[in-house]
């Protein structure tokens, strides 16, 4: 991509063997339970366990036939029962109704719940209540990481953001602890520790304590670093619309598991199709962090050369044939496969994009972001709420815009929640409610220099003046954290230069060259220091929470120290990922991404609906 | 802060006593273990934390590692991509410049800003390169005709191979939708054992003392009848310091970190208010959530109400966990009472609102609603609740008499367009512009009118011209259409006005699929010429395009307009007059 890209990229270790771990826990688990039984599957928990096992792993463990969680009562006939679960109350209190349901009938069954990652003591006390402790077994999977790729690694665990962040319940964060703990003791030891917000300093002390619990083994460290960063350190980035081509999928198609499910449009057949994207993919390989203008030139020069490819089977004789048909015939179908795959992709993604103005929706965020006509932003958004598009994406600019104003004007905010409501329904209340309480839309607060200021001045003219005044000043005085984050980081580039996509010169580009992702600068900005030195003035606007430690004596010169694990708790955006690549290719560092699960901004905002508690 | 950035975590490093089994053989063994291992495996998970170490011993073996490693193959080096990525970068260059080049004389809005980068509008150059590109690769080779599905198959990215977990559960709820609709007498287990009651009765009193250790597998190995298994209980394998456990003797400090490790604890011996609180305060300083959430169900257990809420007061991380955990076992009341005893009046009362969503039966819900008016909501949100309650009174009567008429068939309107879902329950703007589509003439003092709607719930100007336009432009009126933009001035002149942007009015007309003829005229309205170019231009209203560029005396681009038309059309030979129209000072 970038011709300054290094060439001594370390090499990353190999995560598959994390999926080896899970595999061999889950079968040990199983045969806790010897015999012949059903399985009784989490919905959320099929795909991840389809990233690492398959109907045959389990058949060859005893399992005769698997089931979805569906609350409903159960058909199966077994007389043993094996519940695979996420640790939620709800799920354990529609077990107890089913076992409670099986002694009413006199039937006798043997049940057992593997909890993954972990089990909670609330949900023990579910089944004590229920009258059911002692009847069922409990266990635990540990399958806390599921690696995506070979530098993604996921915890699947879409509710950490709004456990964490919303309700303020740290269950998970010994959760992320023990999966760091995990990556420690394979690859450790870490000589590095940076971290930033309030969850991260947290985890970082419950890893710490269980380090000191048990015991490391001396060993050639494989990862050196590792950065920890809260999700609400930077709220900008996941509200941004994605570009870069996997992103873009994902904000489309929805990517799930690293699979992402193509309907007919894409297929041009009557059935979708299920595809794996990964770096196995050789197609996707090398589009996947492109901006997404670059794509199509991509896309037709690799026709092209597929082309001569072909071509050069004419005028072969047997022999050649034969090694042609042999050697590359295989690789050149499968290749022309991905590319008609992902041109369909994109024509697809070109339709949709059309069809809602995307245009416009990126100027505005780009106008936000850049703290650019601000009153033209706010009439696009409320028209856009008028005409009841998309509810998701008017919640998205409505947020944006808090963000990055520091809050609405109490005006605007009146009168964009009540025209909210009234499109989009008024049981948003409480969406309204939760997105104050996380902080992602809230009313300016009018600041006490400013009702000095005012009232001054308000002595001065009559009434009606001044309260034209109270918005201009207001104006003035809103110091936006985001714009002094902005210009103390220099988030947005200088407006009068040209950004050529094709070259990227700096993370930037993955938002068409109008913003460069806040979480990503801070991580190379501490990289580069080495530490938090200088940055003060910034942590203080984040509202601090950082810290950087030092532990093992680092192997200075390995590539160990090169190999940096950046873990998101809350979840981060392929956009995210792909800038840290390029960041890693710039620097000639390699970054693997932990994350409790890959987010974007619609499932940012369904998270904090109010309709699935 | 200070504090831990002076604090080195130390990682001793030394080398425990490790006996370690390469996986290979661990593996190896779980094949041939019988019960007796598993017994054994089993109570060495029964310690939670411990089978996680378990399962890292094994595999901190180096040997191992690299094993596996080479068995997983490898994407080639990074340094050759980059070198043929560069490699590329010209050709890729000149491609790019190819598609974009026609787009550069379209007016985009990058213009007026830097990021002269990349349009998604008007996509039609770019949609139209792309398709080439397909149709080439479509039509490379005649080797594509020989794909079998199978092949398709063992390049293992049909993500879903037949198999697979997922698709298998999908067979299985399919077969059981079978199942269901055969009469489903519970079958009756005959090797169900009278036992089975009295087995529940084993469950242990003290929920922490919790796990299944003991309890659980006595059970299991009664009825299995392997009493052999019991050699390997638990608490034979562990150290004896663990022992402790039995007599209950911990500290509020041990406690809390045997809760930490999901390790069984008595909680009951902390019978002090002040103990409890010790023990609640240093599993808040443990940062777990799932001990706190422990210690509060304890508390909850053991002191009243008063005592517990006036405690939880002060320690806020506690009471957001005590009222998560409060909202996921859904005891509502409790909850509320707890809000109202903080003063956190107007959470409790978006809590007790919310709860109109369990009541289906929409009058029971307006009811319900209605008694919502007397909660203390905070800020605006009390209008927003009675807003809710007379708009869903409102639908109610609108959809009795709606339902009413459509089967009495007397209104044409409802046999051309027959309504596709009931109006109950749906927002606002949605309510309008139904009534908008079915009402719109009423006179003002029935429900159903949209005037009487918009009175009622003050809507705005604009968003009553959005949702009317919208409905009536549905309905192909276009007559209606054209009044709503009707005004006459004192003079009598009428002029066509909107609150709205006449490039908005176009947008929902398009989206309505106006016939270009309507389209013309308001595309004519917008006002900025630039604008009205790109509309005219999307929307093919020549005209418009030609007069524009005529009267901004644009010879350039009048002429390069004149590819775009038809050959020999009317549009063709009006450009050609202009161009040669001597009289026009063109500025090109």
């Amino acid at each position: 991509m970038a011709h300054s890209a290094r060439r001594d990229s370390p090499e990353l270790p190999d995560l598959s063997l994390l999926k080896r771990l899970a595999r061999d826990q889950l079968i040990y688990l199983l045969e806790q339970l010897p015999g012949k039984k059903d399985l009784f599957i989490e919905s959320d928990l099929m795909s991840p366990l389809d990233r690492i096992a398959n109907v045959s792993t389990l058949k060859q463990h005893e399992v005769d036939k698997l089931y979805k969680v569906e609350h409903k009562p159960i058909v199966s006939i077994s007389d043993q029962i094996c519940f695979l679960i996420r640790p939620r109350i709800q799920t354990v209190k529609w077990i107890c109704d089913v076992v409670n349901a099986d002694k009413a009938a006199g039937k006798f069954r043997r049940y057992k719940i593997i909890f993954t990652p972990q089990k909670f003591y609330a949900c023990e006390a579910v089944l004590e209540e229920q009258g059911v402790f002692g009847d069922v077994t409990t266990d635990e999977w540990a399958f806390y990481l599921l690696p995506l790729d070979e530098d993604i690694i996921s915890l699947e665990l879409p509710e950490f953001f709004r456990d964490n962040f919303l309700a303020g319940d740290q269950r998970w964060v010994r959760t992320a602890a023990s999966a760091l703990h995990l990556l420690h003791s394979l690859f450790g030891p870490f000589s590095k520790v940076y971290g930033i917000g309030r969850c991260s300093k947290m985890t970082y002390e419950s890893w710490r304590e269980q380090v000191e619990q048990g015991e490391q083994k001396a060993r050639h460290a494989e990862i050196g670093n590792v950065f920890l960063i809260d999700r609400d350190v930077d709220f900008i980035t996941p509200l941004c619309s994605q570009v870069v081509y996997e992103g873009l999928v994902d904000d489309i198609f929805r990517i799930k598991c690293g699979c992402v499910e193509f309907g007919p449009e894409v297929t041009s057949s009557d059935k979708s199709l299920k595809v794996m994207l990964n770096s196995q993919d050789k197609v996707f390989n090398e589009i996947r962090n492109e901006h997404f203008s670059n794509v199509f030139g991509f896309l037709s020069q690799k026709a092209r050369n597929l082309q001569t490819a072909y071509d050069k089977r004419r005028g072969m004789d047997i022999q050649q044939m034969k090694t042609f048909v042999s050697e590359e015939l295989k690789g050149l179908k499968q290749e022309h496969r991905l590319l008609s795959l992902h041109i369909s992709a994109s024509e697809s993604i070109m339709k949709k994009k059309t069809k809602q103005d995307f245009q416009e929706l990126l100027k505005t965020e780009h106008c936000l972001l850049e703290g650019f006509e601000i009153r033209e932003c706010i009439s696009f958004i409320e028209e856009h709420i008028n005409r009841q598009v998309s509810m998701i994406e008017s919640l998205r600019l409505l947020c944006l815009l808090s963000v990055t104003e520091n809050g609405l004007l109490p005006k605007d905010f009146k009168s964009l929640k009540a025209q909210y409501l009234q499109s989009y329904g008024a049981d948003h209340l409480l969406t309204f409610s939760n997105l104050k309480q996380l902080g992602l839309l809230v009313e300016q607060q009018p600041g006490e220099t400013l009702t000095v200021m005012e009232s001054k001045v308000g002595k001065l003219v009559n009434d009606r003046t001044a309260g034209k005044l109270t918005d201009a000043f207001s104006s003035l005085a809103k110091k936006s954290h985001f714009r002094a984050l902005s210009r103390k980081l220099n988030l947005v580039p200088k407006s009068d230069e040209e950004y050529d996509l094709r070259v990227p010169r700096d993370m930037a580009y993955i938002f068409s060259g109008a913003y460069v992702p806040l979480s990503c600068k801070i991580i190379e900005q501490v990289l580069e220091r080495d530490g938090w030195t200088g940055l003060e003035e910034v942590t203080r606007l984040i509202n601090g929470h950082e810290f950087a430690v030092t532990g093992a004596d680092p192997q200075s010169k390995s590539d160990a120290q090169r190999i940096i694990l950046v873990m998101f708790l809350g979840g981060c955006t392929f956009s995210e990922i792909s800038a840290l690549r390029f960041l890693g290719k710039e620097k000639g560092y390699k970054f693997i991404v932990v994350t409790t699960a890959i987010t974007n901004s619609s499932r940012l905002l369904e998270a904090l609906l109010d309709n699935n508690v | 802060m200070t504090q831990l950035n002076q604090q080195v975590f130390s990682m001793e490093t030394e080398a425990g006593p490790f006996c370690l089994s390469s996986l290979a053989t661990v593996t190896k063994e779980r094949r041939l273990s019988g019960r007796r291992k598993s017994g054994l495996k089993a109570a060495r998970s029964a310690n939670g934390s411990g089978s996680v170490r378990f399962v890292l011993r094994i595999h901190t073996g180096r040997t191992d590692r690299q094993r596996v490693s080479t068995t997983t193959p490898r994407s080639p080096a990074h340094p050759e991509a980059v070198t043929s990525n560069s490699g590329r970068k010209t050709e890729e260059q000149r491609q790019v410049n190819k598609m974009m080049k026609s787009k550069a004389d379209e007016e985009d809005y990058w213009n007026s800003s830097k990021y002269n980068a990349f349009t998604f509008d008007d996509a039609d150059d770019e949609l139209s390169a792309l398709k080439e590109t397909k149709k080439a690769v479509n039509s490379i080779g005649p080797l594509l005709a020989e794909d079998d599905e199978e092949d398709w198959e063992r390049v293992s990215w049909s993500g879903e191979p037949v198999g697979s977990i997922s698709w298998s559960v999908k067979e299985m709820a399919a077969s059981n939708q079978r199942a269901d609709r055969e009469p489903a007498f519970p079958k009756i287990s005959t090797e169900t054992p009278s036992l089975s009651k009295s087995q529940s009765g084993i469950s242990l009193s003290s929920l922490f003392k919790g796990k299944p250790k003991g309890g659980n597998l006595q059970t299991f190995n009664d009825v299995l009848g392997d009493s052999s298994l019991r050699l390997y209980t638990p608490e034979l394998r562990k150290p004896k310091s663990e022992y402790k456990d039995l007599v209950s003797d911990w500290s509020a400090e041990e406690t809390v970190q045997r809760l930490q490790q999901g390790k069984g604890v008595t909680l009951e011996k902390f019978r002090s208010l002040q103990d409890k609180l010790l023990l609640l305060d240093l599993a808040v300083a443990a940062h777990d959530g799932n001990a706190i959430t422990a210690v509060l169900i304890y508390l909850k257990r053991t002191l009243c109400k008063d005592v517990l809420f006036r405690e939880l007061e002060s320690r806020q991380t506690a009471l957001r966990h005590f009222i998560h955990y409060l909202t996921e076992s859904r005891e509502q009341r409790l909850l509320l009472e707890l809000l109202r005893a903080l003063g956190r009046t107007e959470e409790a009362a978006l809590l007790q609102y919310k709860d109109y969503k369990n009541i289906a039966d929409e009058n029971k819900r307006r009811d319900f609603l209605k008694s919502c008016l007397s909660l203390q909501f905070g800020g605006e949100d009390g209008n927003h609740v009675q807003d809710h309650y007379t708009l869903l009174e409102r639908q109610i009567i609108i959809e009795a008499a709606d339902r009413k008429a459509e089967r009495e068939g007397k209104q044409e309107v409802f046999q051309k367009f027959p309504r596709k879902a009931s109006i109950l329950n749906m927002p606002l703007i949605t309510t309008l512009y139904y009534c908008c589509f079915y009402h719109y003439n009423e006179p003002e003092g029935t429900f159903s009118s949209p005037l009487n709607v918009r009175q009622t719930f003050k809507i705005s100007e604009k968003q009553y011209f959005t949702t009317a336009l919208a409905a009536r432009a549905k309905l192909k009126n276009w007559a209606d259409v054209d009044a709503m933009f009707n005004s006459r001035n004192w003079l009598g002149f009428s002029k066509k006005k909107s609150p709205l942007s006449f490039q908005r009015v176009v947008d929902i007309l398009q989206k309505n699929s106006a016939p270009t003829r309507v389209l013309q005229e308001y595309v004519g309205l917008v006002s900025d010429a630039e604008l009205r170019i790109g509309l005219a231009q999307k929307h093919k209203c020549h005209d418009i395009v030609i007069n524009t560029y005529r009267d901004m005396k644009d010879r350039q681009q009048l002429a390069e307009y004149r590819k775009k038309v038809e050959r020999g059309s009317a549009e063709e030979r009006k450009i050609d007059e202009l161009l040669s129209n001597q009289q026009i000072r063109w500025k090109n």
